[in-house]
């Protein structure tokens, strides 16, 4: 397997600890002049989310780890289950709830992500920045409110659910982003 | 006019900051100047080369003529060896503004290639050559005289070890106390490293917050080229001056025996090879002149980016370099 020695040390080198992938979001080199080089590093975990700190002396190596992102297509979920299609080698992938995490709310039949693979498994998977979903349930709109200020919640055909303004009808289709959980608006088919 | 995609070919440092930049070392030339320094230059591309455990230089390798092998040269770390040399020949006050070269380091206050300013005055002692340093940083950068600490008083302060006799056992449970998950290929039985550790990550950061501050009399084994002075225990007359918790100069009460030097070079090398680097030379003509006879001197070298860093207020070298290694 190959590896990364301190010298090739920088942001965004995606390694392996203990079987985990992970990457570098800092890689800080301090020495003292007549001492040994350290380089103070911290390490994101591809697949719990948790920050680490290491520090390293020059002449260590971490393992590299074979991370791929792909397009991948939302088929359908099944039981605990998410199943995606890669779209080139249309080759099938199963994620869990955890994996997912909060990206269910925003996942209708044929959403494109960006998924990464560790070792060809996927670990995560992140949808667009915005995505457009139908109203199934809200309270009836008021007729000629168009204030943006008032808001109500309203279900989605994900079965999540979001705050909308108080114009908004169900079987509208609104936009929503997918980063902050925000209604952006409106929108015609 | 158009625009590259690729706008690397532009300068990382403002004018401002360059400006700033020519102007400390017009006045650092005046300071030389005033107080009697004539100013050297000596090659950047030398047969010789300082054996230091953790410096790492540039090398090149040029043809000699059919059959013959070819010549190694390299590019100074420092320009101690050659300046020392004129100091055997003669030399009394020297100076020198230095391009040096170090493999390996770069980060917010690193660069491969760096300006080093160094400078050696004869008959000097530890004392003599800590006032001069804090007299430069002062005239540059007007932040007050510098305070004077040793190395042990630092250490008792911010750790609470004694670091010339606490093994390294205390060390590493001094590391752990504060949270710090070391290297796991640090060794149990490098103290020198479990000691730079505790420097770099619990007593640099606390280093001339007020005003800047002058750490002396290092651990024996920290020498590098300065002579030990056999005390209860022996410490190196070395010592380093900090500023916003920034290393920015180092100085010796240069080591006279050549003998000694002789020593330490293999001690390096053995070190280095253990470290899994290759040994540098350990012939130099600085033997040959420490042979002939060294004078007593201080020798002090600065690192001019890192000055000009602090007097523009910058976070990183490259704010203060035209052009940083990665669009040299």
């Amino acid at each position: 397997m190959a590896s990364y020695n301190t010298s090739q040390f920088r942001k965004g080198l995606k390694v392996q600890l203990d079987g985990d992938p992970y990457l570098m979001i800092e890689c800080n080199f301090v020495k003292p002049g007549k001492g040994q080089a350290l380089y103070k590093c911290k390490l994101r975990n591809l697949v719990r989310n948790t920050v680490l700190d290491r520090t390293y002396k020059s002449g260590d190596s971490i393992e590299a780890a074979d991370i791929e992102e792909i397009a991948a297509q939302y088929l359908y979920h099944q039981g605990d289950h998410f199943v995606f299609m890669d779209n080139q080698s249309y080759e099938q992938y199963e994620l869990g709830q955890e994996q997912v995490d909060d990206g269910w709310r925003y996942l209708k039949e044929g959403t494109v992500c960006s998924m990464l693979l560790f070792d060809g498994k996927p670990i995560g998977v992140t949808p667009p920045n915005h995505v457009v979903l139908k109203v199934e349930y809200c309270e009836p709109g008021a007729r000629g409110n168009t204030a943006t200020n008032v808001s109500k919640p309203c279900k989605v055909e994900t079965g999540a659910e979001f705050d909308c303004p108080a114009f908004v009808n169900m079987g509208d289709l609104i936009k929503i982003d997918t980063r902050t959980g925000q209604y952006i608006e409106r929108v015609k088919e | 006019m158009s625009h590259p995609a690729n706008d690397d070919f532009r300068p990382t440092a403002r004018w401002e900051n360059l400006r700033l930049r020519a102007g400390l070392l017009r006045r650092l030339r005046e300071f030389f100047d005033r107080h009697g320094f004539l100013e050297v230059e000596t090659p950047i591309l030398s047969a010789d080369t300082v054996v230091d455990r953790h410096l790492d230089p540039f090398s090149t390798e040029i043809p000699r003529g059919p059959g013959e092998p070819l010549l190694r040269l390299w590019l100074q770390t420092s320009p101690e060896f050659a300046m020392k040399r004129l100091l055997a020949a003669g030399g009394r006050a020297i100076y020198q503004v230095a391009r040096v070269f170090r493999l390996d380091e770069q980060g917010p206050l690193h660069n491969p290639e760096f300006t080093m300013v160094e400078w050696y005055r004869v008959g000097d002692g530890l004392d003599e050559g800590m006032q001069l340093t804090s007299d430069l940083c002062d005239a540059l950068l007007r932040r007050g005289p510098a305070e004077r600490l040793s190395y042990r008083a630092a250490f008792q302060e911010h750790v609470g070890i004694d670091p010339h006799t606490a093994d390294s056992a205390v060390l590493i449970s001094a590391i752990e106390r504060c949270g710090i998950v070391p290297p796991a290929s640090l060794s149990n039985q490098d103290r020198d490293g479990w000691l730079d550790l505790l420097l770099t990550e619990r007593v640099r950061p606390h280093l001339g917050q007020k005003r800047p501050v002058i750490l002396y009399d290092y651990p024996a084994t920290q020498a590098a080229l300065a002579r030990v002075r056999p005390d209860e225990p022996p410490v190196a007359e070395r010592f380093e001056l900090f500023i916003s918790g920034i290393e920015l100069a180092n100085g010796y009460h240069e080591l006279l025996d050549p003998a000694e030097l002789r020593r330490r070079n293999v001690q390096a090398n053995a070190q280095r090879q253990a470290d899994g680097k290759s040994p540098l030379p350990e012939q130099s003509r600085l033997l040959a002149a420490m042979q002939f006879g060294l004078p007593a001197a201080v020798g002090v070298s600065l690192g001019f980016d890192r000055l000009v860093m602090l007097a523009a207020g910058a976070r990183s070298v490259s704010e203060v370099l035209a052009f940083p290694f990665d669009r040299a």
